[in-house]
């Protein structure tokens, strides 16, 4: 049997305009998503006793230099104050082969590292996402930002840091541009290889049909798609950084030796490692103090700020 | 397929092509007292230096400089070293020096990828177990703790509770066993952490529970659906490790003293080597943007709903 199908011309269709108060005519439950996201995350006691941890060690990092009168750089000229053990003469956590005070040095260290840490965290992310989310859904830029990608990803770190320790000088700031100029990309990537498999979704196909504005699209259907992976990789990058000073210190691209950061601090408690343990020992407690509480902190905030783990 | 592989492959070359001139203008910025030994640096003066680097012709402007250096590299000529290995042709040292680093790193990749991928599966199977919880120390401690430090604990105590070597010789396989380890331990806790979180996803995506509802049993969707889709974005990235594996690790190939490439690069930056430099910077790029290429046909061959070639869908 044949059934006459009947003709479908392209005049009996008409774009619609797009209509914002129309766009939001669903059944909205009373969700909010940012109360659900911390009643989550705040369920876990280990998850609060390590944020706590954070505030503490963070507070007492940037209070330390301004209310202890201990100069972290002071040179001890009696050589009976050098490489003292742990305790009542050597203070809280000793002192290294120049007679400076690793307890003083320890602070004023990890606050130079946690500086690091946020600054660098800040601009990858904050890049990174935007950059990532326009990349994963605009086709025409997926070419010059695939080429951006490849050439930026391909040129080892080691060899920005040299050019660029060349144009400026070794600190700081050239740390952070060169892990940055590398960092913001691959954050970048990860998001749009997220964005182009979300990309293709039927409720984003069902946008696009409605005219919804790309601006739009980005910021209600895929970016809170993104928040839990972005969470997680704003917490991940400070122990990275933290961890890639400690690296440069080592292959003598880091921080100036006379600046106190934890790199310098590992880098030279190693050396003296078989001698005096604790010189590596103590700085690296804190250092991993701090790592590790921002590592699970942060996959512990990517799981609950997931909608899927709401319920 | 086929059209997608060569349209992938020209845009490829025009990365190559853009990386290449880009480093290699980058590099004249180097100093010019990295194209000197440091004697010769020393005992020439101000007119008898400019005569040399006339010679060598790196006073001739970036255009015939890069002319001439991509006719060497056609015909073999890599440039030859100055400061880390005098006079030695780069193509020379690199053939000595990578098979270290492409043995250690090859065995280290079967290794994190039989480990890690097992660990991965048994932590996603066993989510919240026995096995997630020790999964998740071990890759928390490797990941959250800067590699430098346990890599140096690990020397430091293992060899010696096992009275093994500290550094690597040749002529004794056991201390190859260290460093292999060493360089393993972070991909094993890559392969295991993503492996999780992408089969953990897949778990909870509607047609897994279709399956689940129809009876299927939970061996079958964990084998057929779940670790299949979620091994796609670990793919992507398999053929670049495997072609990086010749840069070497820096830390594990300085720590043990192993000859291989990882300790080049430095040592040809913080002695200003600029030939070695420059023909490790642009051998590394162009082996990443092969990795890249060939991850990208993988993953387009593993799974078709990555429509990078066809013009279905996204915005035009």
């Amino acid at each position: 049997m044949k059934r006459e199908i009947p003709m479908v011309s392209d005049e009996l269709f008409r774009p619609a305009p797009f209509n914002e108060s129309e766009a939001e005519l669903t059944g909205y439950a009373r969700y909010s998503y940012w109360r659900s996201t911390f009643r989550t995350f705040l369920k876990s006691p280990v998850s609060i006793a390590l944020l706590a941890l954070i505030f503490v060690l963070t507070l007492f990092a940037f209070a330390y230099p301004v209310l202890s009168k201990t100069d972290p750089n002071a040179v001890a000229l009696d050589t009976s104050r050098w490489n003292l053990k742990p305790g009542a003469e050597g203070g809280i956590f000793g002192t290294d082969g120049l007679g400076r005070d690793i307890w003083a040095r320890t602070w004023y260290g990890t606050r130079t590292s946690l500086l690091l840490g946020f600054v660098i965290a800040l601009f990858d992310v904050g890049i990174g996402m935007i950059a990532g989310a326009l990349w994963g859904y605009v086709k025409r830029i997926d070419r010059i930002m695939t080429e951006l990608y490849n050439v930026l990803n391909n040129i080892p770190q080691t060899v920005f840091l040299v050019l660029l320790a060349y144009i400026m000088r070794p600190g700081f700031w050239t740390i952070v541009v060169a892990l940055c100029s590398t960092g913001w990309i691959s954050i970048a990537r990860f998001v749009r290889n997220k964005v182009m498999s979300i990309r293709d979704a039927e409720y984003n196909i069902a946008s696009r049909c409605l005219a919804t504005p790309l601006p739009r699209i980005i910021q209600k259907n895929v970016l809170p798609y993104l928040v839990s992976i972005l969470i997680m990789e704003a917490a991940l990058t400070i122990p990275y950084s933290i961890g890639a000073e400690v690296f440069l210190g080592f292959i003598g691209l880091g921080l100036p030796v006379e600046a106190v950061s934890l790199g310098n601090l590992v880098n030279q408690g190693k050396n003296t490692f078989m001698l005096y343990p604790y010189q590596l020992t103590w700085p690296t407690v804190v250092l991993a103090a701090i790592t590790i509480s921002f590592y699970i902190v942060g996959n512990r905030f990517a799981d609950a700020s997931d909608p899927r783990n709401h319920v | 397929m086929l059209s997608y592989i060569l349209k992938r492959l020209g845009q490829s070359l025009i990365t190559v092509a853009i990386v290449i001139i880009t480093v290699f203008l980058l590099l004249r910025l180097m100093p010019k007292s990295g194209y000197f030994t440091r004697e010769d640096y020393v005992n020439m003066d101000e007119s008898a230096r400019t005569a040399y680097l006339r010679s060598l012709g790196v006073m001739d402007d970036p255009v015939t400089q890069f002319v001439r250096f991509a006719g060497g590299v056609a015909r073999g000529n890599w440039g030859r070293s100055i400061s880390v290995y005098p006079k030695s042709p780069v193509m020379t040292i690199i053939k000595e020096k990578a098979p270290y680093s492409l043995w250690f790193g090859l065995a280290a990749l079967v290794l994190s990828m039989g480990l890690g991928l097992t660990m991965g599966v048994l932590m996603a199977r066993h989510k919240d177990g026995v096995f997630d919880t020790f999964g998740t120390i071990y890759v928390t401690i490797v990941r959250a703790i800067p590699s430098l430090i346990w890599l140096f604990l690990i020397q430091q105590w293992v060899t010696g509770l096992l009275g093994w070597p500290m550094v690597f010789y040749e002529d004794r396989p056991v201390s190859w066993i260290l460093p292999t380890i060493s360089l393993a331990l972070t991909g094993i806790a890559w392969y295991a952490i993503w492996l999780r979180r992408f089969m953990v996803d897949e778990e909870n995506k509607d047609y897994v529970k279709f399956a689940t509802a129809k009876g299927i049993p939970r061996t079958r969707i964990m084998r057929k659906h779940v670790l299949r889709n979620a091994l796609v974005p670990l793919i992507q990235y398999f053929p670049q490790q495997v072609l990086l594996t010749i840069a070497g690790s820096l830390l594990i190939e300085s720590i043990y003293s192993i000859p291989g490439m990882g300790g080049l690069l430095v040592n040809a930056i913080r002695q200003q080597d600029n030939p070695l430099v420059q023909a490790l910077v642009l051998l590394y790029a162009v082996l990443g943007i092969v990795g890249v290429f060939l991850g990208d046909l993988l993953m387009a061959a593993v799974d078709p709903r990555i429509k990078l070639a066809g013009a279905q869908g996204g915005q035009e």
